[in-house]
């Protein structure tokens, strides 16, 4: 790791830049010694955590670049920024659920080097992740104390438990049954479970990853309530979130990230939600699209969707017409692959319909799957190649015939000659990249298997496409490539609707962008009101959780 | 600019097949592609000079026909493997099967037993398939516990008795007739295995169990109905454990409620599984099964023929599987990574 010194800004009247040199030669010193955190410590305000240089890369993308950043003890500290800008990232280094690749970390004026989350723990430093991690047959206490439990000789004394159990919840003013079952829990309490178990664990910094997303407003106005009171009794809390409204009302200091990098950290007194989005907006990239070729006003509908209700989404109309690439904004979790889903019927609908063209329904019966979807001319290209697409084993002609082999058989015997043709004729269409045809899926790049995807389902030749984030995780080649298949399929009259959460995605290849937030869309652009503000903007939501 | 001739370099073998290739993979590749087959030919050869017997008409048809059963339910194994299934009550219903035919072979037709043995596998099945695939329940726990059924309902039909069919020796011809020199019994497993096979590789049904069994969401967002593939699997499975059954019943003219049972579904799941058809679903074929259980056939004989403790087989064969599955286990992280 890089031996660079810290920056000025991060200490003011903390320990100095020499004290961190030691910790160089010994990065495996993080939370082995030191059995608990030093509760006795001062509560004066200062520096609790203060980040160098910190960066971070998956594969070979950068989620972190050089994050400096202070957090003071005691105060709420939100970190906010577009998806993929590397907030999560950054809670879970602070968490020790990942670590860096290089950067520095001190704790309490001390560096550490956490490598587990047990080590964070075990200095007072507690995630609370999005996707809360209660043990569901487990009592509420069992979980709270979950790896320390009261015990004799490996027998839990579950009356010393409870009794302890009570007490903490008392302390934190929780109203909760430590008898009952927490799988039965809402997700509000099972949150309040989790608080509980960093609170037993004696945690004075906790970082909670989207506290609020799945929280009913009650629940939401409660939580706000412990936060506040948490940090009025000492407790540090990092909260990432992307509600605005929330970040305003509760941080103290917010740090904007943007593709990895900090913005500016400030005081959230100075700051209205129109400065924050203003500050999360990057330079647009220099990213080639090609020409956008408009459908015509008067193309016919080819795909109509009224009123969906589905898991996930709720009562959303759209229309696209024959030729025209619609783009699906929002932010993760927003509802937009639920909504595809839900019109390729991978999901059943609760209400609503979804017809194609000449007012064709997608499907009859309630059950029907994708099949109808596809038989009714509807295709889609599903978010994750690997899990949903893929049959990474299999060669590169089954990957690609399997939607439309009823095509290529007779008597339900595969006749090879014409699949073969079919899929040599399709890939080359394409410009798929493989070995030959008898290669198994997984030898493929990302982008040349994204490309078979494609490849699938262009020779059903449907009437719509649709296309959930069909570049993440592609290379910038092979981006342009799919760009270029996508306007160039629209040109031909398909109907394209396109999701993807790079917005420059959206901005550069759709005719027509709509927004979702919380499963409705919420939003509509066309032509030059296409905008990044403008997008963010209502993906963020105006009218916030947290404000009401 | 850079100079013109230094971009300019000879198409190496690696430049055109794709760096991915090293000779090393392409080594394991081909050990992993004919798997089974070297150590089997292996094997062969080594009981051929060791052992004059072993190389004879009689004997080597003698090892396939005394397989017959086995393969037969094998080759709907492999099926029911591919498509990312499991199926524990073949021993069941080869027993079920078995005794059903026997007991209505004493009073009515051979005909009419052997189809209603059948019929009895087929209905297996199918209620395994329709627990496991609509029912949602997994597999494994769907076919053990209708093991447990099957098994009652065989004792019910023998009351616990052996039954003996020596005053119908028409019952025998199914297996026992002779076309050609070979039993019948091999001529029906070869024609089943060819089937089979022909259903896995040439078919679009075959096509979907790989699908399926390879990456189940994967496929049904391509179009392909999951659930009556696997339906399927599970039919073909039980009619062909009862087929088996039925032969094994008719050839030895006696059947009993404990025939088969767990030690068959063992045996049967060790040779599609040695053969190299994964057992978590979309790899695999016919030809794998057919040289996977007769690998083990070899081992019994060759040990039998140059009277070697038969304990030893056993645990030859423990090592074996895990070997196989390992190999499996092991190049498939080698794929995801």
């Amino acid at each position: 790791m890089p031996d660079q010194p810290v920056p000025d800004q991060t200490l003011p009247g903390q320990s100095g830049p020499d004290q961190l040199e030691p910790d160089q030669s010994g990065p495996d010193q993080a939370g082995q010694d030191q059995a608990g955190p030093d509760r006795a410590g001062d509560r004066t305000p200062g520096a609790h955590v203060v980040l160098a240089d910190i960066s971070k890369s998956f594969g070979g993308v950068r989620a972190l670049e050089a994050v400096s950043l202070q957090i003071e003890r005691g105060s709420i500290h939100a970190l906010v920024g577009e998806n993929g800008a590397g907030k999560s990232t950054l809670g879970k280094i602070i968490s020790g659920a990942i670590p860096p690749d290089s950067g520095r970390m001190l704790l309490n004026g001390q560096p550490v080097h956490f490598h587990a989350p047990r080590e964070a723990i075990a200095r007072g430093v507690v995630l609370i992740a999005q996707e809360l991690s209660v043990v569901p047959a487990l009592s509420v206490a069992e979980n709270v104390f979950l790896g320390d439990e009261p015990r004799t000789a490996g027998v839990v004394r579950r009356g010393r438990l409870q009794r302890r159990f009570a007490e903490l919840a008392g302390r934190a003013g929780f109203d909760l049954n430590g008898t009952v079952n927490a799988g039965g829990l809402r997700t509000a309490e099972q949150q309040k479970v989790e608080i509980l178990r960093a609170l037993g664990r004696n945690a004075e910094l906790i970082v909670m990853d989207e506290p609020t997303a799945a929280l009913s407003r009650p629940d939401v106005r409660k939580l706000h309530e412990i936060i506040r009171n948490l940090a009025a009794a000492g407790t540090t809390v990092v909260l990432v979130s992307h509600f605005l409204g929330e970040i305003l009302e509760l941080a103290d200091q917010v740090t904007v990230l943007r593709d990895g990098r900090v913005v500016r950290t400030e005081a959230a007194a100075g700051l209205s939600e129109e400065s924050l989005l203003a500050a999360m907006l990057g330079t647009t990239l220099a990213s080639t699209f090609p020409v956008k070729r408009y459908a015509a006003t008067d193309a016919p509908v080819a795909l109509s969707v009224k009123q969906l209700t589905a898991p996930g989404v709720s009562n959303v109309s759209l229309d696209v017409r024959a030729g025209e690439i619609v783009g699906l904004a929002g932010l993760i979790g927003a509802g937009r692959s639920e909504l595809a889903r839900a019109v390729y019927r991978a999901h059943r609908l609760s209400g609503g319909t979804v017809t194609v063209a000449d007012s064709r329904p997608v499907a009859r019966r309630r059950f029907d799957g994708p099949r109808a979807a596809l038989q009714a001319g509807v295709a889609m290209i599903p978010e994750s190649r690997k899990e949903q697409g893929l049959f990474l084993g299999r060669p590169v002609r089954e990957n690609v015939s399997v939607a439309s082999l009823d095509d290529f058989s007779r008597a339900t015997m595969v006749a090879r000659r014409a699949e073969r043709r079919a899929v040599e004729q399709i890939m080359g269409r394409l410009e798929v990249r493989a070995a030959g045809q008898g290669s198994a899926a997984s030898t493929l790049s990302g982008g040349n298997q994204q490309k078979l995807l494609f490849a699938r389902m262009l020779l059903r030749s449907p009437q719509v496409l649709i296309a959930d984030e069909p570049t993440r995780g592609v290379d910038v080649g092979a981006k342009r490539a799919i760009y270029d298949i996508l306007a160039s399929l629209a040109a031909d009259g398909m109907a394209v609707l396109l999701i993807s959460s790079e917005i420059e995605e959206l901005i550069g290849l759709a005719h027509r962008v709509l927004v979702m937030r919380a499963g409705r869309v919420v939003a509509e652009y066309d032509g030059d009101d296409i905008t990044e503000e403008a997008i963010l903007g209502a993906a963020f939501g105006a009218a916030e959780k947290g404000v009401s | 600019m850079s100079q013109p001739q230094a971009t300019q370099e000879p198409p190496t073998l690696a430049s055109v097949v794709g760096s991915r290739w090293q000779p090393r993979d392409l080594l394991m590749t081909g050990a992993r592609k004919s798997g089974i087959l070297l150590p089997f030919l292996a094997l062969f050869i080594i009981l051929s000079i060791a052992s004059s017997p072993f190389f004879s008409k009689v004997n080597l048809l003698d090892i396939v026909d005394q397989q017959a059963s086995t393969l037969i339910i094998a080759a709907a194994g492999t099926l029911v493997l591919v498509a990312g299934g499991l199926d524990l009550s073949v021993g069941a219903t080869y027993a079920l099967a078995g005794v059903v035919s026997a007991k209505l072979a004493l009073t009515m037709s051979p005909l009419v037993a052997i189809l209603v043995g059948i019929a009895c596998g087929l209905v297996v099945g199918l209620v395994n398939g329709v627990i496991a695939t609509f029912g949602r329940i997994n597999p494994l726990i769907t076919t053990l516990a209708m093991s447990f059924v099957i098994s009652g309902l065989a004792s019910l039909v023998t009351s616990g008795n052996l039954i003996i069919d020596y005053s119908k020796p028409g019952f025998a011809d199914i297996a026992r007739t002779q076309f050609l020199t070979v039993y019948t019994s091999t001529w029906i497993m070869v024609a089943v295995v060819l089937a089979f096979g022909f259903l896995l590789s040439r078919t679009t049904a075959g096509r979907y169990m790989y699908a399926a069994g390879s990456n189940a969401e994967a496929a049904r967002l391509a179009g392909v109905r999951i659930q009556w593939i696997r339906l399927l699997t599970f039919v073909l499975s039980g009619g062909a454990a009862a087929l088996g059954g039925v032969i094994d019943s008719a050839r030895v003219l006696s059947a009993q409620a404990s025939n088969g049972q767990t030690t068959l579904t063992f045996t049967v799941l060790a040779g599609i599984v040695v053969g190299g058809t994964s057992i978590l679903g979309g790899d695999g074929a016919m030809w794998r099964t057919v040289v996977g259980v007769l690998f083990i056939a070899l081992i019994g004989n060759g040990s039998d023929l140059l009277g070697l403790n038969p304990l030893y087989d056993q645990i030859a064969l423990g090592v074996i599987i895990l070997l196989a599955v390992g190999s499996d286990a092991w190049s498939r992280l080698r794929l995801r990574t």
